[in-house]
């Protein structure tokens, strides 16, 4: 069995059907790309699989574990999903970073907070929160970040907020990292630092989800790439056969519109 | 002028007792008011539809009469009407019935600047906390608070200097405050009567307290610029 297994995710928002029956699967350790133009309900899956949305219909497996059953009542309760939304991390386009604490102090939030639910944590609580606060720390400084950490996030570049953003995702050790167009809101001369935190990230084998306009970056970073068209995956194959030789003459016909870039 | 140098520290003496009074509603009515205006705010939020209805309208109807014609009712409805005196008697009683008046009516004006505030927060803030674990009470208290609290000091600074001035509406049910106290000395207190000035130099209490006040709130503002 694959690790990630998307299995006929439909959701419809009113009368619009923003996605048909979708079904794809992964690897661990794998990088996926998910290209497309907008509408075509990229961002939609990937709300989905950190249930910001919840399917009309569908299974969603992790390590052979059922986190979403559409047929499922018990599986679609809000406090089952809490626990299960830890297997997957999500970076927004526009970082929602909470304005009034620091970029250490972000990272380490969400870990301080689940950490008051282990049993232990009254016996060891200094320990507990030095150990948080020292991986909060690495991470920043492994996102070139080793002098920011005492600054609010308004004091901070669009780059620089989009990296603290990852290191807040990746402190809580998510399975699967997704990204939801992660450089669009950056302006291009600070998209590429982002990018190489991303890469850096996928050289580790980090798992990964990426929703991208990046084209060139959408090849070159990823093992498997899917190309959505109106609520349905239109064609799905490595870099090479995506990029290189699509299948489908609308794939061909979207990839035509970055020919400059890639 | 003579006159007024004369009278001037038994007048002090009295203003200072009936700005006592106007103090401890102030204090009474805000300490009452700003958390019972966050449950209103809820309450105008919830999802139950009944209870957003119910409270949507007790806040327009709170809203939409004069402060005034409440402390009347307030205090005269239980024991005209109803025949029960629940406010207990005199001085004390008239403090107990304005209070919660006031607490009533500044509280359905906070609940709205509350509901704004927490509305006005992006849903990026909620999500951003969802996908991390958060549950709902930490994303509110750990996420929204501090950003409401950040976006909601101006508009209630606003409504925290009314009350300053609206505490005189509570001369109406002849509480003893501060114009009440002003007043005394027209008809005759102390030894004096036919004396108007007092009531007059009540405003110089107002501003003074105002002045404090603002000041204050400015200093929070500026305190809670450390973010954006």
């Amino acid at each position: 069995m694959a690790f990630l297994q998307v299995e006929n995710i439909q959701k419809s928002f009113g009368r619009t059907e923003v996605l048909k029956n979708i079904s794809f699967t992964m690897e661990k350790g794998e990088v996926l790309s998910m290209i497309g133009s907008s509408g075509s309900g990229k961002t939609t899956l990937l709300r989905c699989l950190n249930f910001l949305e919840k399917p009309g219909s569908g299974r969603i497996i992790l390590n052979n574990e059922v986190l979403f059953d559409g047929a499922d009542k018990m599986s679609r309760r809000s406090s089952e999903i809490r626990k299960k939304r830890l297997h997957f991390g999500l970076v927004f386009q526009n970082f929602n970073l909470f304005p009034q604490y620091t970029a250490l102090k972000n990272v380490m939030l969400a870990r301080e907070l689940l950490a008051k639910e282990q049993p232990d944590y009254k016996q060891n609580k200094a320990a507990i929160h030095r150990q948080i606060r020292e991986e909060a720390m690495h991470l920043l400084d492994q996102m070139g970040l080793a002098d920011k950490m005492n600054h609010y996030p308004h004091q901070l570049s669009g780059g620089q907020c989009q990296r603290v953003a990852i290191a807040r995702a990746l402190n809580l050790q998510p399975d699967i990292l997704c990204f939801d167009e992660p450089t669009s809101a950056l302006d291009p001369e600070l998209t590429g630092e982002v990018l190489k935190v991303i890469r850096e990230l996928a050289d580790k084998n980090t798992t990964m989800i990426i929703v991208t306009h990046e084209m060139a970056f959408a090849r070159d970073v990823a093992s498997k790439v899917i190309f959505m068209d109106d609520g349905l995956i239109c064609e799905m194959g490595t870099p090479q056969e995506v990029f290189g030789n699509p299948s489908q003459e609308r794939t061909r016909q979207f990839l035509g519109n970055y020919a400059n870039s890639l | 002028m003579n006159q007024i140098a004369e009278q001037f520290p038994v007048v002090f003496d009295a203003l200072n007792v009936g700005f006592l009074q106007t103090l401890k509603l102030f204090f009474v009515t805000l300490l009452g008011a700003l958390p019972l205006g966050l449950i209103i705010a809820f309450g105008s939020m919830t999802r139950i539809w009944p209870i957003r209805i119910i409270t949507r309208m007790f806040v327009g109807i709170i809203r939409g009469t004069p402060l005034m014609i409440q402390l009347l009712i307030f205090y005269y409805f239980p024991g005209l009407v109803l025949k029960q005196n629940i406010w207990g008697s005199g001085e004390a009683g008239r403090f107990f019935a304005a209070s919660i008046a006031f607490i009533i009516n500044y509280a359905c004006y906070f609940s709205e600047i509350y509901r704004g505030g927490i509305q006005g927060i992006p849903v990026g803030q909620e999500e951003a906390g969802l996908v991390l674990g958060m549950k709902p009470r930490q994303i509110f208290f750990k996420v929204k608070l501090m950003q409401m609290i950040k976006r909601i000091v101006p508009p209630i600074s606003n409504e925290v200097i009314t009350l300053v001035k609206d505490t005189s509406l509570s001369r109406i049910i002849a509480l003893q405050e501060l114009i009440w106290a002003g007043q005394a000395f027209m008809k005759g207190s102390r030894g004096i009567s036919g004396a108007i000035w007092p009531l007059f130099f009540t405003g110089v209490y107002y501003l003074v307290w105002n002045g404090l006040v603002s000041f204050g709130l400015g200093r929070l503002e500026k305190k809670l610029d450390y973010f954006r």
